[in-house]
């Protein structure tokens, strides 16, 4: 028999920056909000002083932020053909597991998508012809546009307190800044980071070459700063413990640092910790979900009834719960029709690895997101015609701090892996050897998808999400392109030995940790056919769900997702709040 | 059942739900500090599994003008500990059924805990040692103790069910963790692998260093904890 809690205006599933900044917009309108959370109450300062937070074996190595493949795995296998295996061990699925989610321990990237990526089909097809399409590609625009998106984008980088230059502001190029940018209306709330050794030798090298890089824009303050909700960061001290860690300076950005102290101010909000939403309820008529069922520590079941239903786990975990919750038509694969767990797709890295004679990288000093970028070979941003593909990547170099333990097989080719011969290389290397690289864009394609695995289940036993997907044709092409881009940029920046390096050149495997940007499964878009959410992330089938994450992304962008993710929800808030609870229904006519 | 006893216990552990409303739910002084290893004998491993292991820790991790070796930096005693802990329970890992070989881009699908798989390991080798040569691998000279590395770093040493390949990445993975991890865990005895690399350890500051572009700079590094076993 199911506990049953009081009835909340809304029921947030998973506390990371969706969840947050969905509460953030939902109670400061008034609403009772609940958010139910599977991890642990984290908080800045308490969690990661620096007597806790420079540790590399708990944090890095261990994965101790991130949710245990035990507690939820997902199967796996490259094509449909195979029998899908549960990932066991600790894999480039990241998922976050504690209150601030993925945004507690992520690098601090903090990027706006271009205009191309959330059309990429209208666009294509205007400039190349459908036939720049390889077969079974899934190329849909998202039914939301840079422009729509613009003012979400500044809200963002404004509570995370974001440092980077505008390259575009209201279409003016601006000097230093990214000149392939959408045109912005502000700035960023802070100037970009400090500069290292390594971005001023990419940066000499990219010019030597005509390209333009840019500091990436940085969830790390440089300086001191008080963002919008009244939280005070303190200035980042390039410590370099930041992807993976938490921050105990109040210097990255995350839901913890940034919009958590402000909700907890509110009588209207309330987090209910280390319990695990399940599925939501719907009515019988199917048409509307009546709250969540969740379990807690002794396996009691509860419902939170709630008139509103916003999933915001991680991007996986939201289709499963879509999956589990009967809601939408799962895709089939056979038949190519349904669209819950269809338009999957990953992210391209390639590149090259690369080692100096003699230099000084110090690269143990840094932040995570401090890095120099050129986005000449993004997007759409260079002629595609004739090259096969479409897409691109951003290519760059990273001073976000090196850890010994992680960086041990970082050598060049030939060296051996332990003895004298190791040691001596190794500690060449850890100032000498450092990547260049390019992080794609990636389309899906008919054949990767998400559905629910036949065999495995949790410590519930519900049936894990499983993944079947390979890199295809399209990934393989752009990454090739970018891998020769890349050598040549660290051929200009002097490396004595240059290593091409390319994620997408075999078959795809969880254990290459190039990328953890899943993406899409549960998409937005302008047509119910092809997408399970409308340009509101609103489910098409039960009008008060809404999911929110980089599931709802049809392609990726050669970038990090977390400031679009960001957007986005601002936007579903916005629409939520103007919109649905004046007139609850679907907020666009299927 | 054994596998579900364990993916159970491992979950419950770290789930209670409690409901935070209209305060931040910390006391002064309630910091999650970090847990020194213990000091005390062994706690999984067995003293002949010790040996060996120093041994092979001498190997991986010689003594050298750059830093003592990888025995009296501890890495013996932070696997010990890292055995006897979460990481060798595989606490963390996904252990339910069906097993079965998969794909390499699937990856393991082993039904061992790592503390399990060194048991079993250690014993092959002992086996082959004594078979090949009449004695444990820590009696053998270094030579005939390097061939015997690289033929399971190369697959081609023969250890009955025991994959010597998958071994020899676990064992060289955790020596190298024990080598350049924080002294909290046991190893890194002195900071020695940070002086070699010239990495400043724990500390978190270096605002003032930023500037100093492509210089050497020579920090004394910082520990956690200073404990030395």
């Amino acid at each position: 028999m199911n506990k049953i809690r009081p009835k909340a205006d809304a029921v947030i599933v998973g506390l990371g920056w969706c969840g947050s900044l969905m509460a953030e917009e939902l109670s400061r309108a008034g609403l009772n909000v609940v958010a139910i959370e599977r991890g642990a109450w984290r908080e800045a300062a308490t969690d990661f002083p620096p007597s806790v937070d420079t540790d590399e074996l708990r944090w890095d190595t261990r994965r101790s932020m991130l949710m245990p493949p035990a507690v939820e795995a997902l199967t796996f296998r490259n094509t449909s053909s195979e029998r899908a295996l549960p990932i066991r061990d600790w894999s480039c699925f990241e998922f976050g597991y504690n209150v601030g989610g993925a945004g507690t321990h992520w690098a601090g990237m903090a990027w706006r998508f271009t205009p191309f990526d959330f059309q990429p089909a209208t666009m294509t097809k205007a400039r190349y012809g459908q036939q720049q399409l390889v077969d079974g590609l899934i190329v849909q625009d998202w039914g939301v546009t840079y422009a729509d998106l613009e003012p979400y984008y500044d809200r963002f980088e404004k509570i995370a307190g974001i440092s980077g230059i505008a390259g575009n502001l209201d279409g003016k190029l601006v000097e230093g800044g990214n000149p392939y940018e959408g045109p912005r209306k502000n700035d960023y709330p802070l100037p970009p980071l400090k500069t290292t050794r390594l971005t001023d030798i990419f940066e000499k090298g990219a010019k030597s070459l005509g390209l333009k890089p840019f500091m990436v824009p940085a969830a790390q303050t440089s300086g001191a700063y008080t963002n919008p909700l009244g939280v005070k960061m303190g200035p980042c001290t390039y410590c370099g413990y930041c992807l993976y860690y938490g921050c105990g300076n109040w210097s990255k950005g995350s839901p913890n640092a940034c919009v958590i102290p402000a909700l907890m101010t509110r009588d209207n909000f309330s987090v209910i910790t280390n319990a695990t939403v399940i599925k939501a309820n719907l009515a019988d008529d199917g048409k509307t979900a009546t709250g969540v069922t969740y379990v807690d520590k002794d396996g009691q079941q509860w419902e939170q009834p709630a008139g509103i239903v916003v999933f915001s786990a991680f991007q996986a975990q939201n289709v499963r719960l879509l999956l589990l919750s009967k809601i939408g038509q799962p895709y089939d694969h056979a038949k190519k029709e349904g669209v819950v767990g269809r338009a999957y797709c990953f992210q391209t890295v390639s590149g090259a690895s690369i080692f100096f004679e003699d230099e000084q990288l110090n690269q143990y000093m840094g932040a995570g997101a401090l890095s120099q970028q050129v986005d000449d070979y993004n997007g759409d941003n260079f002629d595609h015609k004739g090259l096969g593909f479409i897409g691109g990547a951003g290519i760059l170099v990273v001073s976000r701090g090196s850890r010994p333990i992680g960086n041990t097989d970082f050598l060049p080719p030939g060296t051996p892996r332990w003895g004298s011969d190791w040691k001596k290389a190794y500690t060449h290397a850890f100032q000498n050897g450092t990547v260049v690289f390019g992080q794609g864009t990636s389309y899906a394609h008919q054949d990767a998808y998400l559905d629910l695995d036949p065999t495995y289940k949790d410590q519930y036993g519900l049936p894990l999400m499983r993944m079947t997907f390979d890199f295809n044709e399209n990934d393989r092409r752009s990454a090739n392109f970018i891998e020769q881009r890349s050598v040549e940029i660290a051929k200009a920046m002097g490396a004595k030995t240059v290593v091409p390096t390319n994620s997408a050149r075999g078959k795809f495997t969880p254990y290459d940790f190039a990328s953890d940007h899943t993406i899409g499964g549960a998409v937005m878009g302008e047509d119910p056919k092809t997408s399970v959410l409308n340009r509101y992330q609103q489910s098409w089938d039960v009008h008060n769900v809404f999911v929110s994450g980089a599931s709802s992304f049809p392609n990726n962008a050669g970038y990090n997702p977390t400031a679009t993710i960001g957007a986005l929800t601002l936007w579903t808030a916005r629409a939520i709040i103007e919109q649905y609870l004046k007139q609850p229904g679907p907020l666009v006519k299927s | 059942m054994v596998a579900l006893a364990a993916a159970t216990v491992s979950t419950s552990a770290v789930t209670q739900a409690e409901v935070i409303s209209k305060e931040l739910p910390w006391e002064p002084g309630a910091a999650n500090a970090p847990q020194p290893a213990r000091k005390s004998g062994l706690l999984y491993l067995t003293p002949a599994e010790a040996l060996v292991l120093g041994a092979i820790a001498d190997r991986l991790i010689p003594a050298d003008e750059l830093s003592i070796g990888g025995k009296d930096a501890g890495c013996v005693e932070f696997i010990d500990r890292q055995l006897d802990g979460s990481y060798g329970k595989a606490i963390s890992l996904y252990r339910l059924g069906p097993f079965y070989q998969g794909t390499d881009a699937q990856g393991p699908q082993l039904q061992h805990t790592p503390a399990e798989r060194y048991r079993l390991g250690l014993a092959a080798l002992a086996g082959y040692t004594h078979k090949q040569h009449g004695k444990p691998f820590d009696a053998l000279d270094a030579a005939t103790q390097d061939k015997i590395l690289v033929a399971m770093e190369t697959n081609t040493l023969a250890l009955g069910p025991v994959d010597g390949k998958a071994l020899f990445e676990l064992v060289l993975q955790n020596v190298r963790e024990g080598f350049l991890s924080d002294p909290l865990y046991g190893g890194n005895k002195g900071m020695a692998s940070w002086k070699m690399l010239g990495f400043p350890g724990a500390r978190y500051d270096f605002r003032d260093h930023m500037d100093k572009k492509g210089q050497k700079l020579v920090f004394m590094p910082t520990s956690m904890v200073d404990n030395s076993l």
